[in-house]
């Protein structure tokens, strides 16, 4: 698309090399930044590593009590987090995507979008705030009713997964569905017009017409929300419970790495210090990889408006 | 650009040091942070020095000192071997104020104040006393009707001080707890059983909404937040109210304080037996970096005030415990100890 | 596309008497299935900020504007958040000059010079960037500038923080926004006898100038929200400073330390408070963005 129009080397001036330069040291600290974040984590990191080997990431035990660091439930809280948030929320988002784009006349469609968006632009903070005395006590009145109903030998708390796979679910959705409107905007027309000339349904044509076309757009946002929902910190942080383990059901406490993080660093030393920063290190590497695939799937499998 | 902020780091600390001190920054505990939070609101009043204290957690506020990074740091733990290890110089331990941490729990209709024993308490936590009536419990609350209710165990899920004089307490009381939970004051252990809140707030949060649950607050919070609490017997078989600052002032006179200010009073022989102390942290030699003498004045300024009568007034009101008598004598003695490369401070 | 819509909204009715019934109701059942999706996903919106606003609102008076968290008692009441206003726009203000100078640095990098070996990596990693959750630059942040007391804790620090997560927001914009800017407007500069500096200066990146400053209130936006990576680094302060060197509050530490670590049911009312001021400014600095974008 851009490109450079040649020029005779006689005619490129000193200014011209100097602006190339300060533009090339400028991208560089981009590097630069890439750099530091690797080593700042792989030194701070590396007493644990060293410590723990291939246990710190396979290991179940982390005991700050007996000083074993071991970080598997936190990388499983993590996912599992991550994957509830996302089959609750892509549903969610692509219904609503469908119905911003597809259903709604536009005195509708417009503010639900906008709303939709403003969900992105809730802080964390407030999240946890509204999880911690509004979510949690619902969660609770929930399983008490389980409870009631079936008998089960659980105590009621509302803190643990549910409530951050619900929050995180919330988190997510204005991600998915900013994604998925785009892609599901991004159909050529025609493919509509198609559908609708062979007798299909509103639904039919949706079904057969549209959804195929994007679904690996859609894709790429369920991905990317995924390093959201992984990422997220203060908001799990406060009704997650932050116990080191593997939850034993869909209502039970455990941790994810970074609530981990947020709920220890603060008082830690030692070894448990290197711990945390270890367990950054791990988050950083997790975080980048889904979000460069997500990167990949958007670009290469988005249908372009001419590739009918 | 890195240097460019150092150079101006540097040309502000010298124009800092021509003039009136007028900030000192600390960070650490925050189970003393609303008593500072009141102190030094007041002390900018009365001496007109901005204290910026951040309530981070007891083992942030030791990293920071440790680092350099603040003037002081607030702690309710001593180091630990490693953290002596890793001071580049002699830190001392100004002991500031006492506090108490007290069972709360949610009885529904429940109106006399429940009564607990550290081994009991232990055994809630390890998961061995499961129900509100079983015997343990009753035999101590004999006029009391317990219900038929799960209990609940709640925890800090942060690290916290207030953990760390609750799990020593009980690591003093009950060897299983030792063997399998911890051995002594620590800020986050692996409990074996229960629900984990987020700070103060989470903890007695999750207790008001759980029937059965019992959780541990500093009894600040505890009055604050108007909460359920019990009592607890100590070693003279007394069982103790650990809102009554008189019993926590009476664990720390329990015990002589040593010179280095340092001591754990948790089952005191007399006295609330969950108290513990909260320190302040300097560098015991001020001198050191581009520190300047009028900064360590201020902050030697700073620390008197906060132990002098100006600064424990703010200790009833919010039901902390004063540095009383032979406590108060240690730490000024410590205080005196602080110099400026041998030069005495005042 | 509103008039193919139409068009094959016609075409279809023209069809409903050969649709099955069968198939009808399944349209419609999809239909409604799809429009309760969207009720749900609204739901927690009314719900969080109708929370926020009916909680708030009673602490919200002219002190909390005006006065400082020093202020603030647990004992007597009181105080404000002007100290965390004020320091959340002045780091927020920090971020933008390292976010805008890297940045647009990088995004001319990106578009104008894409024949240099370099981009593919720089793409890559200004990606890589990108996907960085905020705990972990504040961790970093902590390494670099706090442990290594090259500027100890300060509002530089909180600044360089929100900078990180900044910049690949603005390259990104940058990036894509120089690339829609036509070729023929360089060509042109460029056969007028211009330097090639000047034309990307003065001509290629005024074009591009409204894409760009969107990008940086969706940065702005995106970053006066995080306490996360402030928590290691700015450390918070409950006075009003404006020296970049201190420690400093911003307001979501402030929401932060009065919803968890407050003393009195008083206090908490001040959190939410807190949060909904801090909710309208990104409120109003999205809506600010789309409103420019939308000029475009």
């Amino acid at each position: 698309m851009t490109t450079d129009v040649k020029r005779p080397r006689s005619m490129t001036s000193a200014a011209d090399t100097t602006f190339k330069n300060i533009i090339i040291s400028l991208a560089s600290l981009v590097l630069v930044a890439v750099f530091l974040y690797g080593v700042v984590l792989i030194a701070g990191g590396f007493p644990a590593f060293a410590r723990e080997g291939f246990g710190f990431i396979f290991g179940l035990d982390w005991n700050p009590g007996t000083e074993k660091f071991q970080a598997l439930p936190f990388i499983a809280g993590s996912f599992l987090t991550g994957f509830g948030a996302l089959i609750i929320a892509v549903p969610l988002s692509v219904a609503a995507a469908l119905f911003i784009v597809e259903y709604a006349p536009k005195w509708l469609a417009v503010p639900v979008g906008y709303m939709i968006e403003m969900l992105a632009a809730i802080p964390s903070v407030v999240y946890g705030l509204w999880g911690i005395f509004v979510l949690i006590p619902a969660v609770r009145s929930f399983q008490s009713w389980l409870v009631g109903v079936t008998g089960l030998d659980w105590t009621p708390t509302g803190i643990g997964l549910m409530s951050a796979i619900l929050v995180l679910a919330v988190m997510v959705i204005p991600y998915v569905c900013a994604i998925a409107r785009d892609v599901i905007q991004l159909v050529p027309n025609d493919q509509r017009e198609a559908a609708y000339a062979l007798g299909a349904t509103k639904w039919e044509v949706i079904r057969y017409g549209i959804l195929p076309y994007a679904r690996a757009g859609i894709l790429g946002g369920v991905i990317l929300g995924l390093g959201r929902a992984i990422g997220e910190t203060l908001a799990v942080t406060m009704v997650i419970g932050n116990a080191s383990e593997i939850a034993k059901n869909l209502f039970s406490s455990t941790a994810t790495m970074s609530s981990l993080i947020a709920s220890q660093f603060g008082e830690a030393g030692g070894v448990q210090l290197n711990a945390l920063i270890a367990l950054g290190f791990l988050l950083l590497v997790f975080s980048v990889i889904v979000n460069l695939i997500a990167r990949v799937v958007i670009t290469k499998l988005t249908p372009v408006g001419t590739r009918l | 650009m890195k240097k460019l902020i150092l150079a101006s780091a540097l040309l502000t600390a010298s124009m800092v040091s021509a003039q009136q001190v007028s900030n000192i920054t600390g960070s650490g505990a925050s189970f003393p942070f609303p008593l500072y939070t009141e102190m030094f609101n007041a002390y900018k009043t009365q001496a007109g020095v901005s204290v910026n204290y951040a309530s981070k957690g007891s083992g942030g506020g030791k990293r920071d000192i440790i680092n350099r990074a603040v003037d002081f740091a607030g702690s309710d733990a001593p180091f630990s071997a490693a953290e002596a290890k890793d001071a580049p110089a002699e830190v001392s331990f100004v002991p500031m104020a006492l506090g108490a941490v007290v069972p709360t729990y949610n009885i529904p209709g429940l109106t006399t104040k429940l009564k607990f024993t550290g081994a009991l308490l232990a055994d809630i936590y390890l998961g061995k006393v499961k129900k509100w009536n079983d015997a343990p419990i009753a035999a101590l609350n004999k006029n009391v009707k317990l219900p038929d209710l799960n209990i609940t165990p709640v925890y800090r899920s942060d690290g916290s001080g207030t953990t760390s004089i609750f799990v020593d307490y009980l690591a003093k009381v009950s060897t299983d707890w030792a063997a399998t939970v911890s051995k002594g004051p620590q800020s986050s252990v692996k409990f074996p059983v229960g629900v984990g809140g987020p700070q103060n707030a989470g903890v007695a949060g999750l207790v008001r909404q759980t029937p059965g649950g019992i959780g541990y607050v500093e009894v600040t919070y505890a009055k604050a937040n108007k909460l359920e609490y019990g009592l607890v017997r100590n070693k003279t078989g007394k069982f103790v109210d650990g809102g009554d600052l008189k019993e926590v002032a009476a664990a720390s006179d329990a015990e002589i304080l040593p010179a280095n200010g340092i001591d754990s009073i948790t089952n005191s022989s007399i006295g609330y037996p969950i108290s513990g102390y909260t320190w302040i942290l300097l560098y015991k030699d001020q001198k050191y970096g581009n520190r300047t003498k009028a900064q360590a004045q201020a902050l030697v300024d700073l620390v008197q005030w906060m132990l002098s009568s100006k600064g424990q007034e703010f200790h009833d009101k919010l039901d902390y415990g004063r540095i009383d008598g032979q406590a108060a004598k240690v730490a000024n003695r410590i205080l005196a100890g602080v110099n400026y490369g041998g030069e005495a401070i005042k | 596309m509103t008039n193919a819509q139409e068009n094959t909204a016609v075409q279809a009715k023209t069809f409903t008497r050969t649709v099955s019934s069968a198939r009808q109701f399944q349209n419609a059942f999809v239909g409604g299935l799809i429009a309760l999706g969207t009720g749900i996903v609204l739901i927690p919106l009314f719900l969080i900020v109708g929370q926020v606003i009916f909680n708030g609102i009673s602490a919200i008076s002219v002190d909390f504007f005006v006065q400082t968290e020093r202020q603030m008692s647990a004992i007597t009441g009181g105080g404000g958040v002007l100290n965390a206003i004020v320091g959340t726009i002045i780091m927020v203000g920090l971020a933008l000059v390292m976010g805008l100078l890297i940045g647009i640095g990088t995004g001319i990098f990106l578009a104008e010079f894409s024949e240099h070996p370099l981009v593919p990596l720089i793409r890559v990693m200004s990606d890589v960037l990108t996907g960085i959750p905020a705990i972990v630059v504040g961790l970093v942040v902590y390494g670099l500038l706090i442990a290594t007391k090259l500027t100890g804790y300060s509002a530089i620090a909180g600044g360089v923080a929100l900078g990180l997560i900044m910049i690949p927001i603005i390259v990104r914009a940058t990036e894509e926004v120089l690339k829609l800017v036509p070729t023929n407007i360089r060509e042109a500069g460029l056969a007028l006898g211009l330097p090639r500096w000047k034309v990307t200066l003065s001509i290629v990146l005024p074009a591009a100038s409204s894409g760009i400053i969107t990008g940086a209130i969706l940065g702005v936006s995106r970053v006066s929200g995080e306490a996360a990576p402030l928590l290691f680094t700015s450390l918070g302060n409950p006075d009003l400073v404006w020296n970049i060197l201190q420690p400093m509050g911003a307001m979501p530490l402030s929401v932060y330390n009065l919803a968890f670590k407050a003393l009195t049911p008083a206090q908490n009312a001040q959190a939410w408070a807190g949060a909904l001021v801090l909710m309208l400014f990104i409120l109003m600095t999205n809506i600010a963005a789309r409103t420019l974008s939308k000029r475009r």
